[in-house]
């Protein structure tokens, strides 16, 4: 067993775990954040997309002992501190760029990292950035939408109809 | 009604509030006390007899509670097909037992022949690692044809592989081959239709519980119909009385057809709960959905179209092997049949058509219906041959379409494959897809690709499908085992807000705001008010569930009919409260009001007699007011729509590309155009994934060679365009009174032949007029391999 | 996946020593040994992480050289590489955002999965693969499917990379995996050209020996349009015939000598 703390969302924790305990594992089954979700066994559906000091990486694909220490933020930690959505939040809902839900955190967890690097996205920019979240409901052309909108950019261009 | 509610209205959805702030509640994040898990030991081999199964050293090991083998429910029913079809000499299908574990014989690589239930789940995965089975491998049963010609079977006890053999409509068959004969052209092309794996993202997960003070059992499950599962645990396979079965269908992460059906996990954590005392839980890995969950298509057809030398269509005849996979999933065989067969007419007026259907087990996953269910690989067959056969007689292809249009003087039509259509306007399609395509600007855009070295086509296409699914009395003849109306109970609040209990559900299509749109139009008050409820057996009446394009065609026409009722009675104590007659009572923007008075009363303050019926004509009226309805539709409805796809093929690759994608479509009324909007778009990027990336390949063995994402190639963002979508050309249903046809599955439908009617088009523009097919998926290998050959 | 003790030493001499152990295993980024590990195909009973080390982090340049510590991510080296534009760009295709945020130089170079992208840069450079006991030129590293000159416990701390006048790197993408089907790293020296191919061959990693020639004479795209790779060797799967690898192969050349800068 390893024991290990972090903050999560800005508050300190702490665990005692195995040693092949993930850190989606320990995020959903030790601390009941079952906000960010296990899509698939070959990370690559980046639907367990967290940040962890300050960048996104796969919840699924890192051991929760790797992030001892670390500061880490999920989709619970998203929304506003009064709880009001977020902007890249309500541009999601906004735009209509989630239908089942379920890739949404991870849609949500990576935008944030994008916009962090790269404030004013193009298109192509916010598809390739989008590489490691699939999303089946969609067929993404609203979360590119949401994305760009969420960037302050002017989306009306982007036409549906 | 303010333009921002209402139908015609899209107001933002409701259920994203919790879906963008992690407060999802999928069924894997639902814990219970006390809770234990599940893991099935699962076949490696295809085909394999089981000569024992050793649990001892799993039983021992820590943690572990329980060991099922199929041995523990050779009493118990098997998963039943719903839909008996009968072969054309009037012999029923073969029916062979899907049993909850394999029992006897292991039937296709990820079969389940035993399950540990212990207090976590890497210890029941260890434990599973060491149940030692003894199956002795058998050759495996894949080729649909090798399947059919003889050798092994997938179940010996039918002695043979063939499901049925199925023909529609037999008595045109004598005609249709006449004409075909006799006929001027006749296009002929073989394609496949390749088989898919639905891959929702979320994973399929049950939980069972049962509470032995009560003898009552709950099942957590991600179902797209909570009241079916029940009715197929209950009647066909545990016995359980409904009444003591609670399912309950959680947010559910997307289903696309294949969590419609009742999978044996189900029956396994309700049985292992009972024996426990305590919750027991699963959820597949990403690799078990691949080999469990039920996959798509895999249909291989040869189809005819028999044509004058101007076009003009006289017959049509297709031959198509279906693969059913090891065991009949629940709806396994309408899909090839009632579902496909019944719309090979297209939007045509052809004469005269005959399909025939050999259902086929093979050592594979089950194959039920997945987004389209049967329409897409009929609309496939029907215009790739189209447009093949426009190229053979030097044709515009949307010209020897149009040529063929039922008009729209015409409706209703009865077509050739025996579906009467209510309404329709495919010229109207077509021309809209003309100016919104910018057809005419083509061959500029041609030009400009030509200049970079790439390849520029276009594919055009025309669709019609039959969904709304469907008519009790209609698909009970046609050999259904179920009913397919649905149901909603509409309960006005003392204080006026409302609840819907409605039998769809929803998993992706946005219920919880559409549905509350038509409400308030109605009753005329604040959509706000009205809140949906929907999943659980034990709160909603019985629907069928959401698939085939039916929430709002089918259940939301029983919420029209029982907010109807909730009018009248509302009318009544509203003529009561004014000291008026009934018939004087007018009512409009949620008030009830007497012409050429000023009395009125708001449909707030009749909610709140009813509950408290203080002077109230008991003797004329209930207390209350909450109505339920259910609504059985009088027939299918029948969307239509016509697509364009330009592609640009770099030849020196073979990697498509897609440039544009113009969807035109027929949804009848609309209740909401941005979910709409949204279900054609998710529609589009699986008929794409289809036409140019996913493939679930199995190798002589029965092994899955495409078994996880790494090999199956899911559409990605980069893959994709932004979509041009337009449903302004709308010719309402007229049978149902929202005059809605449905728009979950068209995407997935109109698509594909699109997709592939472009890449023909552009290797033809550079040349390759050799190439008349490329079998899907279009990948690039094989453009490059059709394009050196 | 099966139990395991985890370490996070913070020096090289600490990791050896943690590596010494029966059934330790080094862990770098974790993007491969961990799905592995999650479908029971790996069971070490020990991890010793390497990304704790600060001497095994950083991008660097001196003397033409550009050196990258063995835990370096992908992401860092995109960022920071920009002495070296085709490394940074190969590095900045590998995989996705999330995953480029932990995998590791030294993690993918010690697997040598035949479709990834660095053996291709390491051998078309004529790296030096610097371990915690010795240095490896690139030639001698690469020694098959998923093999390497590594021995047991043996630690890549480093990678010294001679930037090239000119290179670029192009990738023809499995559609599944976003893995090579075909790349091919070309690398420009005032002392002749290197051209090394991973994805295509059924031996991993490999130089392309006539192309180098010819383009050496003629470092231009169409130097290699009379030359072909014998499709024998080349994989044969799903996503591709030795055949359309082979032609690959040679566009692909073509492709990275064009965009070369």
């Amino acid at each position: 067993m390893t024991k290990l703390s972090m903050t999560v969302n800005g508050k300190p924790v702490s665990g005692n775990v195995e040693g092949r305990t993930l850190l989606v594992d320990f995020l959903r089954q030790d601390l009941h954040l079952t906000g960010t979700h296990v899509g698939c066994d070959t990370s690559q559906c980046g639907a367990c997309t967290v940040h962890v000091n300050g960048v996104a990486v796969k919840s699924c694909t890192m051991l929760a002992a790797e992030a001892d220490g670390a500061d880490v933020a999920t989709i619970e930690g998203q929304a506003n501190a009064d709880g009001s959505l977020n902007v890249i939040q309500q541009a999601f809902q906004d735009h209509h760029g989630l239908q089942c839900g379920f890739c949404t955190p991870g849609m949500v967890m990576a935008t944030a990292d994008l916009l962090k690097n790269n404030p004013t996205p193009n298109e192509a920019d916010v598809r390739h950035h989008l590489d490691g979240n699939i999303c089946r409901c969609t067929g993404y052309h609203n979360i590119v939408k949401a994305v760009l909108a969420a960037s302050g950019q002017d989306v009306d261009a982007v036409a549906a109809e | 009604m303010p333009k921002d509610s209402g139908i015609g209205a899209s107001p933002k959805r409701r259920e994203d509030i919790r879906f963008l702030t992690g407060l999802g509640q999928y069924t894997d994040d639902i814990s219970l006390t006390g809770e234990t898990h599940a893991v099935f030991a699962r076949s490696q081999v295809a085909n394999g007899i089981i000569k024992s199964i050793d649990t001892s050293a799993a039983e021992n090991m820590p943690g572990v509670l329980a060991v099922f083998t199929g041995d523990d429910f050779v009493d118990v029913g098997g998963n039943p097909a719903g839909w008996l079809i009968n072969s054309r000499d009037g012999e029923p299908m073969k029916e062979p037992k899907r049993p909850v574990l394999a029992h006897g014989k292991v039937r296709h690589v990820g079969d389940a022949y035993a399950a540990v239930i212990a207090e976590t789940a890497e210890q029941a995965r260890d434990a599973a690692e060491a149940i030692e089975a003894d199956i002795d491998e058998q050759p495996a049963v894949v080729d649909m044809k090798s399947a059919l010609a003889g050798g092994a079977l997938v179940h010996d006890e039918i002695g043979t592989n063939q499901c049925f053999d199925w023909g529609w409509i037999e008595d045109n068959r004598a005609a249709t081959d006449a004409a075909i004969k006799s006929a001027p052209h006749v296009t002929t092309l073989e394609l496949v239709n390749n088989r898919l794996v639905p891959n929702a993202m979320e994973p399929r997960a049950s939980t069972g519980v049962f509470d032995p003070g009560t003898g009552d059992y709950t099942l957590y499950t991600t179902s797209q119909n909570p009241h079916l599962t029940r009715l197929l645990i209950c009647a066909f396979v545990l016995g359980i009385p409904e009444n003591k079965l609670r399912v309950v269908a959680p947010d559910v992460g997307g289903g696309f057809g294949s969590k419609i059906y009742h999978y044996g996990e189900e029956a396994l954590v309700l049985s292992a709960a009972k024996k426990l005392g305590r919750p027991v839980r699963w959820t597949a890995s990403r690799s078990e959905s691949f080999l469990t969950d039920a996959h798509g298509r895999d249909h291989v057809t040869k189809i005819e179209i028999a044509c004058e030398k101007d076009g003009t269509f006289l017959a049509f005849r297709t031959e198509t092997m279906a693969n059913v996979g090891a065991y009949l999933s629940n709806f396994s065989t309408a899909t090839p049949t009632f579902l496909h067969g019944t719309l090979m007419a297209g939007n045509y007026t052809v004469p005269t058509l005959y399909v025939n259907v050999k259902a086929v087990f093979t050592n594979t996953a089950p194959v039920d219906a997945y987004r389209g269910a049967g329409r897409p690989e009929a609309t496939y067959s029907l215009e790739r041959a189209i447009d093949k056969c426009a190229q053979e007689l030097g044709m515009d292809p949307l010209a020897l379409r149009r040529k063929n249009f039922i008009k729209p003087d015409q409706f209703p039509y009865a077509a050739a494959a025996g579906l009467e259509y209510d309404t329709g306007n495919y010229h109207a399609l077509v021309d809209k897809l003309e100016e919104l395509a910018d057809l005419s600007g083509f061959e500029a855009r041609r030009a400009a690709t030509k200049a970079t070295g790439k390849l520029r086509g276009i594919g055009v296409n025309t669709y019609i499908e039959a969904c709304g699914i469907a008519p009790s009395n209609l698909v009970g003849v046609l050999g259904s085992r179920v009913g397919l109306y649905d149901a909603a109970t509409v309960r006005v609040n003392a204080t006026g807000n409302i609840s819907v209990m409605v039998g769809a559900h929803s998993h992706g299509q946005g219920h919880e705001t559409a549905f509350p749109q038509v409400v308030a139009d109605m009753l005329g008050i604040d959509e706000g008010s009205i809140d949906i409820v929907h999943g659980d057996t034990s709160k909603i009446p019985f629907g069928m569930g959401t698939y085939g394009s039916r929430s709002l065609a089918v259940c939301g026409s029983a919420v029209v009919r029982a907010t109807e009722k909730i009018i009248n009675k509302a009318k009544k104590i509203a003529a009561h409260m004014m000291e008026a007659s009934e018939q004087d009572v007018e009512f409009s923007e949620g008030q009830f009001s007497i012409a050429g008075t000023d009395k009125s009363v708001g449909f707030g303050d009749v909610a709140l007699k009813a509950y408290i019926p203080h002077n109230f004509p008991i003797e004329d009226i209930e207390p209350g007011l909450e109505e339920t309805a259910f609504y059985d539709p009088a027939n299918f409805t029948y969307p239509a729509g016509a697509y364009a796809c330009e592609v640009e093929v770099d030849p020196d690759t073979g990697k498509v590309t897609i440039d544009r994608f113009t969807a035109v479509d027929d949804f009848g009324n609309v209740i909401n155009p941005m979910i709409v909007t949204g279900q054609v778009h998710g529609g589009l990027a699986q008929g794409i994934g289809q036409a140019l990336l996913e493939n679930c390949t199995y190798d002589e063995n029965g092994q899955i060679l495409s078994a996880s994402f790494m090999d199956y190639a899911m559409p990605r963002a980069s893959d994709l365009p932004l979509y041009t979508v337009d449903h302004s050309c709308q010719t309402p249903c007229t049978h149902n009174p929202l005059g809605v046809k449905g728009c979950g599955e068209a995407g997935a439908i109109g698509s594909p032949p699109a997709v592939v009617n472009a890449v023909i088009n552009a290797l033809h523009s550079g040349g390759h007029t050799d190439v008349t097919h490329i079998d899907m998926p279009v990948s690039p290998a094989r453009v490059w391999a059709a394009m050196n050959s | 996946m099966y139990d395991f003790s985890f370490v996070k030493p913070g020096t090289v001499a600490d990791a050896v020593t943690a590596l010494a152990s029966e059934d330790a295993q080094a862990l770098g980024g974790g993007q491969t040994l961990i799905p592995t590990m999650k479908q029971r195909l790996a069971s070490p009973a020990k991890l010793v992480s390497l990304t704790g080390i600060a001497d095994m982090q950083g991008v660097s340049q001196s003397g033409g050289v550009l050196s990258i510590g063995g835990a370096t991510t992908h992401a860092a080296v995109s960022a920071q590489a920009g002495g070296f534009a085709g490394l940074a760009a190969l590095a900045g295709g590998i995989g996705d955002p999330a995953v480029r945020n932990r995998g590791t130089i030294g993690g993918s170079l010690a697997n040598n999965d035949p479709a990834a992208c660095y053996p291709s840069a390491a051998l078309a450079t004529g790296a030096t693969i610097v371990t915690n006991t010795r240095e490896i030129a690139a030639d001698d590293f690469f020694q098959g499917l998923f093999e390497t000159a590594l021995d047991e416990g043996e630690i890549i701390t480093a990678v010294h990379m001679p930037i090239p006048e000119a290179s670029n790197y192009q990738k023809f993408e499995q559609p599944a995996s976003r893995f090579a089907l075909v790349g091919v790293f070309v690398a420009k020296y005032a002392s002749g050209v290197r051209v090394a191919v991973t994805g295509a061959s059924e031996g991993g990693v490999f130089r392309w020996s006539e192309a180098e020639a010819a383009l050496g004479a003629n470092f231009s795209p169409d130097a290699v349009s009379g030359l072909s790779v014998a499709p024998g060797d080349m994989i044969e799967d799903l996503h591709g015939s030795k055949a359309y690898r082979a032609h690959l192969v040679k566009v692909m050349t073509s492709r990275a000598v064009a965009a070369a800068g």
